[in-house]
């Protein structure tokens, strides 16, 4: 190695041992590209983290919630979930920032400033449920592939934003619309220009829905970085992966999307049920659409002490993907018996509602309150673990807490 | 005599400011060279954070309660080689919190070489899984776990 390259190099392996890793492709690097990490190494303070999140990955970022931090009936950002594929894009301008609408069955391709999106198409604001597909991950066996989610890789925002369905036919929507797929400014993690960390979509009728925004407002503020600052596609119901962050370009596709994380066993399950452990072809495995039923107890937190005779109250939050939660119960026998609890109706389509309870327990003794939500089709969230699949998406099983009678 | 002594001195004189003026430009040579070579060198500015580089690289693989602290990963046969093939591109963590035999990890580093730009382990690769599985063995959990690890509270009304 030429003396000039080392030392050139010694720079970014400073750099790299400060923040714990080598950078391989240092050499790669975009020329302006400083890690995000070198910025801020501490994720709750650079992302305005609650300190009770928990980070599963550091490279890229994926922390999650605990079921007690959900407990507000709005997520606030110190409590949602992150789930990056590749790295934070830098220096984003939003005064520059432009999205491009194009594909094979766009009537003619579009590029909209920000800004002209934010005063040219009537704006709306709804409460809308994010849950990452492998929520829950961490109970399979055979463990699966990938971050070990528990329970709380979901949350329920104020998306603010315009419709995606406006903006699309403005461009126009020609007749052979299957699918779109959305493509953002996050890097891949190997630095390589030429790959995107994540491109996926949903059919044309997801993107048609009133609900599925192109959002640029959070809870009442600008979008945090770490959650697609400054344009988001907000696609309720479905795995969150659906709702790109930082998107500058939406295609119009005549076939089904087949970006990065559509094909292979991305965010797919068997099509046909399988046996713990199976191997299953990629061409029998089948896109995930709308999330199945789900609820969490978010109080009290899993442990409570309390004293023989008094009384429980418990509340927590139900979700049904593209459905309504029609009922929840509760159980303190292991499901033995179950009682209902109150339930309220969602603030507007692919809102979480919230349940709540009174519980009072016979003797004194450790007990697991578990709570199931039963969807508008009748289907119910099953006890145990649902189908195993190789990559470990949709555990919707019920939640449990703990708790002792002294 | 005086004339011979004189020109002694002034043979002396011409033969030190020879010997100075070959080692000024045995100098100004050896600078020219460095500054053809590597024109950075003499860049003092940007040298000063190379003290910084050196510092940290001392701690880099810090063994602590058998934890190889910069990457939490378990200091056991074939860490190194771990190491240097499978936090580049991620974080640690991700190594860690995934449980799996042998047959699956081979499968993933082979979607990873496929897709990831991963590059070829060769006989690393044997030293890699050999590493994972005896370290990070696949769970028995069963159809659903015990509730474990709670944190035991008085909850107040």
């Amino acid at each position: 190695m030429k003396r000039r390259e080392f030392i050139n190099k010694a720079g970014l392996t400073t750099l790299s041992t400060i923040i714990g890793a080598e950078i391989v492709y240092g050499i790669n690097l975009p020329k302006d590209y400083s890690p995000l990490a070198l910025q801020d190494p501490d994720p709750f303070k650079m992302f305005n983290k609650h300190k009770e999140m928990v980070v599963l990955n550091d490279k890229p970022w994926n922390i999650e919630a605990q079921a007690h931090l959900l407990d507000d009936a709005v997520t606030p950002n110190s409590c949602m979930f992150i789930r990056n594929n590749g790295l934070i894009p830098k220096d984003i301008d939003a005064k520059a920032w432009t999205l491009t609408i194009d594909g094979e069955s766009v009537t003619n391709k579009k590029t909209y400033a920000l800004a002209d999106l934010k005063t040219k198409f009537k704006q709306y604001t709804y409460q809308l449920t994010l849950e990452c597909g492998g929520n829950g991950r961490n109970e399979f066996n055979p463990p699966a592939k990938g971050n070990q989610w528990s329970v709380g890789a979901v949350h329920s925002a104020n998306w603010t934003g315009v419709r995606l369905k406006d903006v699309l036919e403005d461009a126009g929507i020609k007749s052979n619309a299957v699918y779109i797929g959305y493509h953002a400014t996050d890097v891949h993690l190997s630095m390589d220009p030429t790959k995107e960390p994540i491109s996926r979509g949903c059919p044309i009728s997801k993107a048609l829905q009133d609900e599925t925004l192109l959002a640029f407002k959070m809870n009442g503020e600008d979008i945090p970085i770490a959650h697609g600052y400054p344009l988001r596609l907000v696609a309720g119901g479905w795995p969150a992966s659906v709702s790109g962050k930082w998107i500058n370009r939406i295609s119009i596709r005549n076939k089904v999307h087949d970006g990065t994380k559509m094909t292979g066993t991305a965010y797919r399950v068997p099509c046909e049920p399988v046996a713990p452990g199976e191997k299953v072809k990629d061409e029998d495995m089948c896109i995930i659409e709308s999330m199945p039923v789900k609820s969490l107890i978010t109080y009290p937190k899993t442990g409570a002490i309390i004293n023989e005779g008094n009384t429980l109250n418990i509340r927590g939050h139900a979700w049904a993907g593209e459905l309504e939660v029609r009922k929840t119960e509760y159980s303190i026998d292991f499901g033995a018996t179950w009682q209902v609890c109150r339930i309220e109706k969602p603030v507007n389509r692919l809102a979480w509602q919230h349940f709540k309870a009174e519980v009072k327990f016979p003797k004194k003794g450790y007990y697991e309150v578990w709570a199931k939500a039963t969807d508008s089709n009748g289907v119910s969230q099953p006890m145990l673990l649902p189908g195993w699949n190789p990559k470990g998406y949709l555990n919707n099983a019920c939640h449990r807490i703990a708790v002792k009678v002294k | 005599m005086s004339k011979e002594e004189d020109f002694r001195k002034y043979i002396k004189k011409v033969y030190r400011l020879t010997a100075l003026f070959s080692g000024l430009f045995i100098i100004a040579g050896g600078i020219l060279v460095i500054y053809s070579v590597n024109p950075d060198f003499f860049n003092f500015r940007k040298e000063s954070t190379t003290p910084v580089y050196v510092a940290i690289e001392e701690d880099e693989d810090t063994i602590e309660n058998g934890i190889h602290v910069r990457t939490g990963l378990v200091d056991a046969e074939g860490l190194m080689t771990v190491v240097n093939n499978c936090t580049n591109c991620h974080s640690a963590k991700l190594v860690i919190q995934n449980r799996m035999n042998e047959e699956r990890w081979n499968a993933t580093i082979k979607w990873m070489q496929e897709t990831q730009n991963l590059w070829d382990l060769g006989n690393n690769q044997s030293i890699i899984v050999n590493y994972l599985v005896t370290n990070y063995p696949p769970p028995e959990l069963g159809r659903r776990a015990n509730l474990s690890d709670i944190d035991w509270y008085e909850l107040k009304d």
